[in-house]
């Protein structure tokens, strides 16, 4: 390793900069602060001398470019280069060749606040129209499912609801039975101080078979299918494989995406109807042990107070939450492009956007029921 | 009909990028007909265009006598059956078997029985010169040429007349991208096929190529055999095929 460094000093009245050893992309900043300090104005005549340069890389070559320039648009400024080492000749020679090719790139041009606004509503109307598209397809689809059951891939369907739904029961029973356990738990505390014991199976009996088990459901099915239909299908997507079946004749529509939001509706009520089990057990049991209120005593009250329609009306959700989770998770599949970041970008947008939907769904089944007096 | 696939003045834009301006070409019955010119200028788009993965916005395409602009559902199905694609990266379906991905267009599209399917696989594994035992594996398993050559015999299992190959020797040694132009040479012969391909290998190019189409600056500037290819005027003809002539 040589000892690099940078000596400038005036010889008469000629400036002398001489690089020593080697002049690399790790030395070269330091010299550029040295390099900036002197005012060039005041000089008339400079000498960059390399005769004791050892090696220069092209980071190097390219700053020794740049001080040539800088120097050169100086007017009244004598330039000198003292060289006899081939190699950087060479290299230098090589960076100049290059700089004189390669034409700077125009900047884009800077985008105004009101053109901004204007391009980002075109781009969300474009996705909007293409939402559009994709329900019109699977609308057309769908009238193709229902004038011919040939059509129907009754096999496909079957994987689906294996997938998506009989491996979920664990999960969606646990979940239901703590949040029983958990909404019982916090109102039996409430109900305590009025002597109102008994009204925790009115209360628990309407709030989880309308409300509390069809949401539930949907949200575990959304952040576990939605995510899962997302992924794969992006997947496939990026793989061409998605290309090759249609090059084959076989629509992704018919062989994808129709039995997944089949099976989803399907099993979601199935679902729902086993989370107001696992939930109103979990009340059950706060019930026994917080206000003595024995099962048998629940279970006469629950028949008595709870109308059959509060659970046909959970039930009912069921197949329209599944109809957002899974058209949701596969439209953001299809959206995905040739990278994998986007991937990840759209299956987190499909969970989100999903769960958003069914809770706007929820909100207006609410309110309609509300005012339908069911 | 001599012809079997016509394309006239398509245009191609990307929003406000314009890639084709006026495409006109046309692919004789029985050749293997290339699309060459230099990277970036939509030689893919265009082979997406002819097997209806890709809108155009203007122009017409007709292969087989279908006319893709005005093409219905049913019509586009059945064209559909008459070609086979083979993808750049193989597109093997990740989660089937190599038999089983070879087997599925035939499961689907004919009332074959399981046995008479599994002969149909059987012949067509042998005839890409794949090994019999390689037929139980998943794409994932197997190497980028074997990759190829299960893809080539899924897009041959329902015997096409047309066959579309985008890149066939990409990401092959120079061995086995010889071996595939020798069995592509060999499958038309033997099958009567009619392949369009998009190619960037200048020996595979010399190997198996009847006609050619030079895309370049959004136009077709150059369509015909190969011998004469030189005496077109344009920097990529110049600097692709010099090696060549020199030879």
């Amino acid at each position: 390793m040589y000892d690099s460094s940078l000596d400038i000093r005036h010889i008469d009245t000629r400036l002398s900069l001489k690089f020593r050893g080697e002049l690399t992309l790790y030395n070269l900043t330091k010299y550029q602060k040295d390099i900036d300090k002197i005012d060039f104005k005041n000089e008339h005549s400079v000498v960059l001398d390399f005769s004791e340069l050892s090696f220069l890389d092209t980071a190097g070559s390219i700053f020794i470019h740049n001080i040539q320039k800088k120097l050169q648009s100086i007017s009244a400024l004598h330039v000198d280069l003292l060289c006899d080492n081939v190699e950087v000749t060479d290299m230098l020679e090589l960076v100049a060749a290059q700089k004189i090719k390669s034409k700077k790139i125009a900047e884009p041009e800077k985008i105004g606040f009101l053109e901004n606004i204007g391009r980002r509503t075109f781009k969300n109307y474009l996705v909007f129209l293409s939402f559009m598209a994709f329900m019109g397809e699977l609308f057309a689809h769908k009238m193709h499912y229902l004038i011919s059951p040939k059509n129907i891939r009754f096999k496909e369907i079957a994987f689906e609801i294996n997938e998506s739904a009989i491996k979920a029961f664990g999960i969606v029973a646990l979940t239901s039975f703590l949040i029983g356990l958990v909404v019982a738990y916090q109102s039996a505390h409430q109900l305590k101080i009025y002597g109102a014991n008994i009204f925790i199976v009115d209360m628990l009996g309407i709030s989880v078979l309308r409300e509390l088990s069809p949401l539930i459901t949907a949200i575990v099915i959304a952040g576990r299918s939605g995510s899962a239909f997302t992924a794969q299908i992006g997947a496939m997507k990026i793989t061409q494989e998605l290309d090759a079946m249609q090059t084959m004749g076989f629509d992704p529509y018919r062989f994808l995406v129709m039995p997944k939001i089949a099976a989803l509706m399907i099993t979601l009520p199935i679902l729902i109807f086993i989370s107001d089990i696992m939930a109103i057990m979990g009340g059950m049991v706060v019930a026994n042990l917080e206000l003595n209120i024995t099962t048998n005593l629940f279970l006469d009250r629950f028949s008595d107070v709870i109308a059959l329609k509060h659970f046909f009306v959970g039930i009912a959700k069921g197949p329209f939450f599944a109809f957002l989770i899974a058209t949701i998770g596969i439209y953001r599949g299809m959206l995905v492009r040739d990278d994998t970041q986007s991937i990840g970008f759209n299956t987190t947008k499909s969970v989100v956007e999903s769960i958003f939907a069914v809770i706007i769904c929820d909100a207006v089944f609410s309110i309609a029921f509300t005012n339908l007096g069911i | 009909m001599d012809n079997i696939i016509e394309v006239r003045g398509v245009k191609t834009s990307f929003e406000d990028r314009i890639i084709h301006d006026g495409l006109t070409l046309s692919v004789p019955k029985g050749s293997i007909y290339g699309l060459l010119g230099p990277s970036g200028c939509g030689k893919t788009t265009l082979l997406r265009e002819m097997v209806m993965l890709q809108k155009f916005n203007g122009g017409e395409i007709e292969i087989l006598g279908h006319r893709l602009c005005k093409i219905d559902y049913q019509e586009a199905m059945e064209l559909r059956r008459e070609w086979g694609v083979l993808f750049q990266s193989g597109a093997l379906f990740s989660s089937l078997s190599l038999r089983d991905n070879i087997a599925l267009p035939l499961v689907e599209y004919s009332d074959l029985s399981t046995a008479m399917i599994n002969e149909i696989v059987e012949f067509k594994i042998s005839i890409v010169g794949l090994k019999q035992e390689d037929a139980n594996l998943y794409p994932s398993q197997i190497s980028g040429g074997m990759r190829k050559k299960a893809a080539l015999a899924r897009a041959l299992a329902m015997d096409p007349k047309l066959l579309f190959l985008d890149e066939p020797t990409s990401g092959l040694d120079p061995i086995s991208a010889r071996e595939f132009d020798a069995l592509i040479l060999k499958l038309r012969s033997l099958l009567n096929l009619t392949i369009v391909m998009v190619s960037h290998d200048l020996q595979s190019v010399y190997d198996t190529l009847d006609k050619v189409a030079v895309i370049d600056n959004k136009k077709i500037i150059y369509e015909g055999g190969l011998k004469n290819i030189l005496s077109v005027e344009n920097q990529f003809i110049q600097t692709f095929f010099k090696g060549m002539g020199q030879k």
